[in-house]
């Protein structure tokens, strides 16, 4: 037995040696210029901030980025018009106009935003219902997205679905049950090594969703078959009204895939946020490693959902030194304007475009019309197998097919 | 109201007694599952099963065309289960089948030998993982491929019912289109087996049947086994594709060889009648059949309790194929004929299937019903372990519920 114990001892060495109180930092804005372009169309290379991954069973990704002017400036401008888009959204619902559940991103744009940078547009993503940035960021548009939470025919889904149930050929939604789409996200990875595509799935859950126990059943069989699955943890630290600490054994999401390796990341930066992704298809596509778990560190501004007043549970003050001290849109302004990349009205002008983007398609959303009667019947089962009749809104509604 | 004197199922007991003291043979004289007459056991019937319909890669050669060209073959009904899949992995390359313990043939050997014809990229073992392997099959089918999963026993798909029910049978509704598992199926052995108990003798499709999108399938035999599991793995739409457990080994027919289908949502007139509908499907269908033969010419110990008045009724058995959607066209003009109609299952009788069919025959043929529609079903009990022969609706049961409908 004291040998056995001295085994275990020797085994947990290397993880009891990682500094404990270390852990990855939130910061938008610490990634520094380390080459200047010459030409501002070549690309120039950054430092991130030696605390924006943790690594758990495998390296942490290379610390020094390239990129171009013209992408850090489509960065901004996604994010900008994303975080636009629920503005608009948020005031809709105010307004009364959209109905039902609606849940928001804003100021987990580096994480929609980041993750389109680094993949592939073949590649697959799978999320949960705060869904609309990876919605548009797959291709979708924000008239889609905004019809679709007005519950209009331009919606994704025809108006049919709403807030939580928006997709794209490469986008599987936008669901709805806390966890569910996690083994879908595995079974759609296994079929695109069932026909040997290279090309991965993303598939995205919450820090509340990490408890779920078909989230762990999905771990096992994408490790087991060694499948392109990127489990990607969205820890904005609050799983609806109950904060992390308060749910979780083990609020290290990163680490809770058992033998699956995993990295923690500043999901505040959208720079990390890139490196990260690109570094977990490589791991899963060009090496053929297998699943990788992600563990986004961010935070949301607003509640859970438009009923959620977002402050029970947390304090003001919180929320507004994360808005002032750790707002990725602005972090991305800060390096910007530091780096010479643009001026303040520059950026100003990209504000702007972005604001009357969003305007604009929602003029078009609102002035969509409602789903019709027909609709009711469609889309159950496939045209021409449904059953005799379905039954309807009132007592004597009785659809024929 | 005729009544009977007391209720026949309480007289069983004393019938065993007195069987036993003039020998017949022990499951009594009459039909069982391995002598009955509906199923088909010439390959001549086989082959005019009704709506059968021949899916050929050469469908247009004469040799084929001609009905007297197919080949049957002997099978019981895992193995018709087993060669429906063995021509859907042949004929459908993106075609996978998964589920606990299928690799090594599964635990009723439906999937005996086809990781070793098909390699295990595409018949491999799941963990024992109900949910995740519905999730998984529902991501797998998205992509455009055909699942074939299967959860061990129908018992077990509790943990799934999220994933079925608020993933696969809604993806197509609530993307509006742009996405759907119709080349999903989930396949379960269901029912009762005789000693199953609480967690291996239950029968559930009635939990599926509010949940639109899916399609919920049962075959009685063999050859439908093999039909209406390839018409399900092609369905457009997710099915589950629950298999009578009992009926696995004990029921045997000439099996058509070629690659066919029966076609899902239609019910099958199994015996023509005039007098009663009586509605049933899986495994009470062979008790339904030896309770239609005890009506008519039951033994001598059972004749003072079988009105003779009732024995010439003539009884129309329907099986109903698929629970979800279920051919109401079918039975309402069945009913609309009979006046009476009378639903055998397993399920306990509470929110059972059988509930939903009698409000809407009712509302159908009010006019034309001269008989309350009455239910024969398991009791809404778990199910028992020592006393499984009395949970399930078995033939006296029926019988005595055939002949209070007729004399209502």
């Amino acid at each position: 037995m004291a040998s056995l114990a001295r085994l275990r001892m020797a085994h947990r060495l290397p993880r009891a040696s990682r500094p404990l109180a270390r852990s990855v930092q939130t910061s938008a804005d610490t990634t520094q210029l380390h080459s200047s372009p010459s030409d501002p169309s070549l690309p120039f290379t950054l430092k991130l901030h030696e605390d924006s991954f943790q690594s758990y069973q495998c390296d942490t990704p290379d610390l020094e980025v390239q990129l171009t002017k013209e992408e850090l400036l489509l960065m901004y401008r996604q994010m900008q018009t994303m975080r636009r888009m629920e503005m608009a959204a948020d005031a809709l619902y105010k307004a009364k106009l959209i109905r039902g559940f609606c849940h928001l991103a804003i100021g987990q744009e580096a994480v929609s935003v980041g993750l389109e940078h680094g993949i592939l547009p073949t590649d697959r993503v799978i999320t949960a219902y705060r869904c609309h940035p990876f919605a548009v960021m797959r291709g979708g548009t924000i008239k889609g997205v905004i019809g679709e939470l007005l519950g209009r025919q331009d919606g994704m889904s025809h108006g049919k679905g709403g807030s939580m149930h928006i997709f794209t050929p490469t986008f599987f939604g936008g669901n709805g049950i806390v966890g569910a789409q996690v083994p879908i996200g595995t079974g759609v990875a296994f079929a695109q090594k069932y026909k040997g595509e290279k090309n991965c799935t993303f598939a995205l859950y919450g820090d509340g969703a990490s408890n779920q126990g078909q989230v762990f059943e999905a771990f096992n069989m994408a490790k087991l078959w060694n499948l392109p699955t990127i489990f990607v943890c969205e820890n904005n630290r609050y799983g609806m009204g109950t904060s992390a600490a308060r749910s979780s054994s083990n609020t290290e999401y990163y680490t809770r895939g058992d033998k699956i390796p995993g990295l923690q990341v500043n999901g505040m930066d959208i720079i990390a946020t890139k490196q990260a992704v690109a570094y977990a298809r490589k791991w899963a596509v060009d090496d053929d490693k297998g699943p990788l778990l992600l563990e986004f560190v961010t935070y949301r501004y607003g509640g859970h959902s438009m009923s959620d007043p977002g402050t029970t549970y947390r304090t003001r003050e919180e929320v507004q030194r994360m808005r002032s001290t750790q707002d990725p849109i602005r972090g991305l302004q800060k390096y910007i304007e530091e780096w010479g990349m643009a001026t303040e009205q520059e950026l100003k002008a990209l504000d702007k475009a972005a604001k009357a983007e969003v305007d604009a398609a929602v003029e078009v959303a609102k002035a969509s019309p409602e789903p019709s009667t027909k609709d009711l019947w469609t889309d159950i089962y496939y045209k021409g197998t449904e059953p005799p009749f379905m039954r309807g809104r009132e007592r004597e509604e009785v659809h024929v097919y | 109201m005729f009544s009977l004197p007391f209720k026949a199922s309480r007289r069983f007991p004393s019938l065993i007694c007195r069987s036993n003291s003039t020998a017949p043979p022990a499951g009594g004289h009459l039909p069982s599952i391995a002598t009955s007459t509906i199923l088909r056991s010439t390959r001549e019937a086989a082959l005019r099963t009704p709506w059968l319909r021949w899916l050929d890669d050469n469908a247009s050669s004469p040799s084929t065309v001609i009905v007297g060209g197919r080949e049957t073959r002997k099978m019981n009904t895992y193995q018709a289960v087993r060669d429906a899949m063995s021509i859907a992995l042949a004929k459908d390359d993106s075609a996978v089948v998964f589920g606990e313990d299928v690799a090594f043939g599964g635990v009723f050997r439906c999937t005996m030998g086809l990781a070793e014809e098909f390699g295990r990229e595409r018949v491999f073992n799941t963990p024992l993982t109900e949910q995740g392997i519905v999730g998984f099959g529902v991501g797998f089918a998205l992509m455009g491929h055909t699942a074939i999963a299967e959860i061990q026993f129908a018992d077990y798909i509790f943990p799934a019912f999220d994933q079925l029910v608020n993933e696969a049978a809604k993806i197509r509704y609530r993307s509006g289109g742009t996405f759907n598992v119709g080349g999903l199926t989930i396949r379960t052995p269901t029912m009762s087996v005789g000693h199953g108990g609480l967690y291996h003798s239950q029968s559930p499709e009635g939990f599926f049947m509010g949940a639109s999108g899916l399609k919920v399938v049962i075959p009685r035999s063999p050859i439908q086994a093999k039909g209406l599991l390839l018409g399900s793995i092609r369905d457009p739409n997710p099915v589950i594709f629950m298999e009578p457990k009992v009926l696995y080994r004990s029921a045997v027919e000439q099996v058509p060889i070629d690659d066919y289908e029966l076609p899902l949502g239609r019910a099958e007139i199994l015996v023509s009648g005039t007098d009663l509908t009586l509605l049933t499907w899986g495994t009470p269908v062979y008790h339904c059949e030896a309770a239609l033969h005890m009506l008519s010419s039951p033994e001598a110990a059972l004749q003072p309790h079988i009105t003779a008045s009732l024995r010439s009724a003539k009884v129309e058995l329907i099986d109903l194929r698929s629970i979800l959607p279920w051919d109401v066209e079918t039975i309402a003009e069945s009913v609309n004929r009979t006046g009476r109609l009378v639903i055998v299952h397993e399920a306990g009788m509470t929110a059972g299937v059988g509930a939903e069919i009698s409000a809407e025959i009712q509302k159908r043929c009010f006019l034309k019903l001269d008989a309350p529609i009455k239910r024969v079903t398991g009791w809404d009990t778990p199910v028992a372990l020592q006393y499984e022969k009395f949970h399930i609706p078995d033939a006296i049961r029926i019988v005595d519920a055939v002949m209070e409908t007729l004399s209502y």
